[in-house]
């Protein structure tokens, strides 16, 4: 394939068809002004066509404004930066230094892609909403733009390191096309979606149907009106007698798992569609997606922590998702996706790809204090036994008439209150810590335990912290300072967080920032 | 551990000051309640004078003894808070860059106050307030001289 290349320190403008693809976009939105006019206007063949005329006219302005708005974007791709010209009233100019690209990623929404288009997205680790974005370039044109940074970025971070004779070396290593590390085929992600059983759907629904109630007129809430409908067929199934009434509550359960797991396999197909993880030399590279499909890079020595998490009933079937915690962000999510479901012994590769390791049997884990699982229990269940005694005062002396002698309803927030303790209790058992020569590792959980791990060099502070419960029963939380994530070990006993807080520390100074990255 | 150094005590005035002028509104409100003669003398007025004088006096005394900090050769540790205490140590080696801040307040008083940033997410930056101006600025230097080159 012949990249075309790309023009160092000129103007450049972003692909012609970009200009289509926002104005196709543009049907989406034109959708819901569409339906209220032609409901609005009583449904009629001639509203239909005054409903296609205002989405022509949405379509065609939007098309407009993104012609305009084409016209006056530039981008240049220069020795030190790359700058972004745009504006139509009023001109911005933004340039990002090529130092501060964490990394560049590629992005095909469904539209996009129809025109074949992607667009490119710099990520500078600025919390993520000040990202500077392309769209859209070719995929060609993204592609070679992606290398172009690429190489850019090594050249002024590693000035020194390179030595004349090895520029070509470092060539043929670049365009090896990588080790994978994990993929998901249908059958896994099949298993992945039934899993992923979701009741979203319904929640969806019901939001449906109260807009449509404003539209069509019918009141879906109106009791009355239900009762009608129902009457005749309700009337025949309670005719039926005890047998069919069960045959038809078993029906409807069956309806509502298939609903929930079609929701959830849909979902996972959509999202993980031909999950591909590869060890590239430049970092871990992801694809995935359906009909958006994600292009991702990421540096191995950009992860900074590792979480290795399950649910309460794919656990018993062994599988775990795998997380990368780091400064860019994710599709909205602060860590990174690399192995979403997995056995543990496919996450292991991927792990001592990243420079770590996975949690071994020989650690030393320890327990929080059991004066802060006897705090958590109290606190938890404060609130239900104090309703609880409520309702047993007035049970015995309001002479309300509803609730007068009434002593069992007291057991229902009694019963909480003790629901909780013994949760509080579990989650004290379940959740441990522990530290080797290397690594940080922490344990919640009791019904979907999930392992945080951090490299002891990889932290950049390290703070103890005690509200005035936990000075008194001498406990403490250690908060240590992870760049992208939050790592923090609750209710230790006092001499074991400074313990840990000495031995990470001891590792921190050991090395400087600027030998991380 | 090693021993603490404490503030500046004009810190003390500083803080004072500042609660001074936040319970202001307040202590007006009760000033113009016990004006308007509703209430028999002083049933709204002598609490929120005793309050007011409390928080005022009392307060910022036991915040400065709670607070502290300690310079090391390759750390800061920063040690806080009366009800909610915490002790935060920063390695030298992970401080992305460094504020000296003064308010107009703080310059007054020749106080200044140190920021360190850090890249991680939960102590994002370190607080220091109510050192002498010319103590900020040498820990400034001090940080500075150890890190050993700006990146990222």
């Amino acid at each position: 394939m012949s990249e075309p290349a790309v023009p160092l320190g000129v103007p450049r403008q972003t692909d012609i068809l970009s200009v289509f693809a926002r104005g196709a976009g543009g049907v989406q939105s034109a959708l819901v002004p569409m339906a209220a006019v032609f409901f609005g206007s009583g449904s009629s063949t001639a509203s239909f066509g005054i409903a296609l005329t205002i989405g022509a006219v949405i379509v065609g302005l939007m098309t407009l404004v993104a012609f305009v708005q084409w016209q006056r974007l530039t981008f240049t791709v220069g020795e030190q930066d790359i700058r972004v010209e745009s504006g139509v009233l009023s001109r911005a100019a933004r340039s990002v230094p090529y130092e501060r690209i964490q990394d560049v990623s590629l992005e095909q929404a469904l539209i996009p892609r129809l025109f074949g288009l992607v667009s490119v997205k710099f990520e500078t680790g600025s919390a993520g909403k000040d990202e500077l974005a392309l769209a859209y370039l070719s995929e060609a044109e993204g592609e070679a733009l992606r290398e172009l940074v690429r190489a850019q970025k090594d050249d002024s971070e590693a000035p020194l390191s390179v030595e004349p004779g090895e520029g070509e070396i470092d060539q043929t290593a670049k365009a090896q096309p990588g080790e994978q590390l994990f993929a998901m085929g249908p059958k896994r992600l099949f298993t992945f979606g039934l899993f992923e059983f979701s009741l979203a759907v319904f929640a969806v629904l019901a939001g449906l149907a109260q807009y449509a109630d404003s539209f069509i007129g019918i009141e879906l809430w109106d009791a009355d009106l239900w009762m009608e409908w129902l009457a005749g067929p309700g009337e025949y199934v309670s005719q039926l007698g005890p047998m069919a009434q069960v045959i038809s509550v078993a029906a409807g359960l069956v309806s509502f798992f298939v609903v929930g797991s079609v929701t959830g396999l849909v979902r996972t197909f959509t999202r993980d569609w031909g999950f591909v993880l590869d060890r590239t030399a430049k970092g871990f590279r992801r694809r995935r997606g359906l009909f958006t499909r994600t292009d991702v890079v990421m540096p191995a020595h950009r992860v900074q922590a590792l979480q290795i998490g399950t649910r309460m009933i794919r656990r018993r079937f062994g599988w775990h998702g795998l997380k990368f915690v780091s400064l860019a962000q994710d599709a909205g999510g602060s860590s990174h996706d690399v192995a979403p479901f997995a056995k543990l012994d496919e996450l292991r590769p991927i792990v001592r790809a990243a420079g770590f390791a996975m949690p071994e049997d020989t650690l030393d884990w320890q327990r929080s204090s059991r004066a802060y699982r006897n705090v958590g229990m109290w606190i938890d269940a404060l609130i239900p036994a104090l309703i609880g005694i409520v309702i047993l005062g007035l049970a015995a002396f309001s002479g309300i008439e509803e609730i007068d002698g009434r002593w069992g309803f007291a057991l229902i927030p009694f019963a909480f209150a003790l629901f909780l303790a013994v949760r509080q209790a579990f989650l004290w058992r379940y959740a441990r810590n522990a530290i080797d020569e290397t690594q940080v590792y922490r344990r919640t959980g009791w019904l979907a335990p999930s392992t945080a791990v951090a490299n002891r060099v990889k932290l950049q502070s390290a703070e103890i912290s005690q509200g005035p419960i936990a000075r008194w029963r001498g406990y403490a939380t250690l908060h240590l300072g992870l760049a992208g994530g939050a790592f923090a070990i609750a209710g230790l006993p006092l001499d074991r967080a400074h313990e840990l807080r000495r031995a990470v520390l001891d590792s921190i100074s050991a090395k400087d920032f600027s030998e991380l990255t | 551990m090693e021993d603490l150094t404490k503030l500046d005590p004009r810190f003390v005035t500083v803080t004072r000051i500042r609660t001074a002028l936040a319970t202001l509104p307040l202590l007006i409100a009760a000033f113009a309640l016990e004006g308007a003669d509703i209430l028999p003398f002083g049933v709204v007025l002598i609490p929120v004078v005793l309050l007011a004088a409390f928080i005022i006096f009392r307060i910022p005394l036991r915040r400065y003894a709670a607070r502290g900090y300690a310079m090391s050769d390759d750390r800061l540790r920063v040690v806080r808070g009366l009800l909610f205490h915490s002790d935060t140590v920063v390695p030298f080696g992970r401080v992305q860059h460094i504020d000296v801040d003064q308010g107009p307040l703080e310059r007054a008083f020749g106080l200044s106050s140190l920021t360190v940033h850090t890249a991680g997410t939960h102590n994002a930056s370190v607080n220091l307030p109510g050192l002498a101006t010319e103590d900020a600025a040498a820990m400034r230097e001090e940080i500075r001289a150890h890190i050993k080159r700006e990146t990222l």
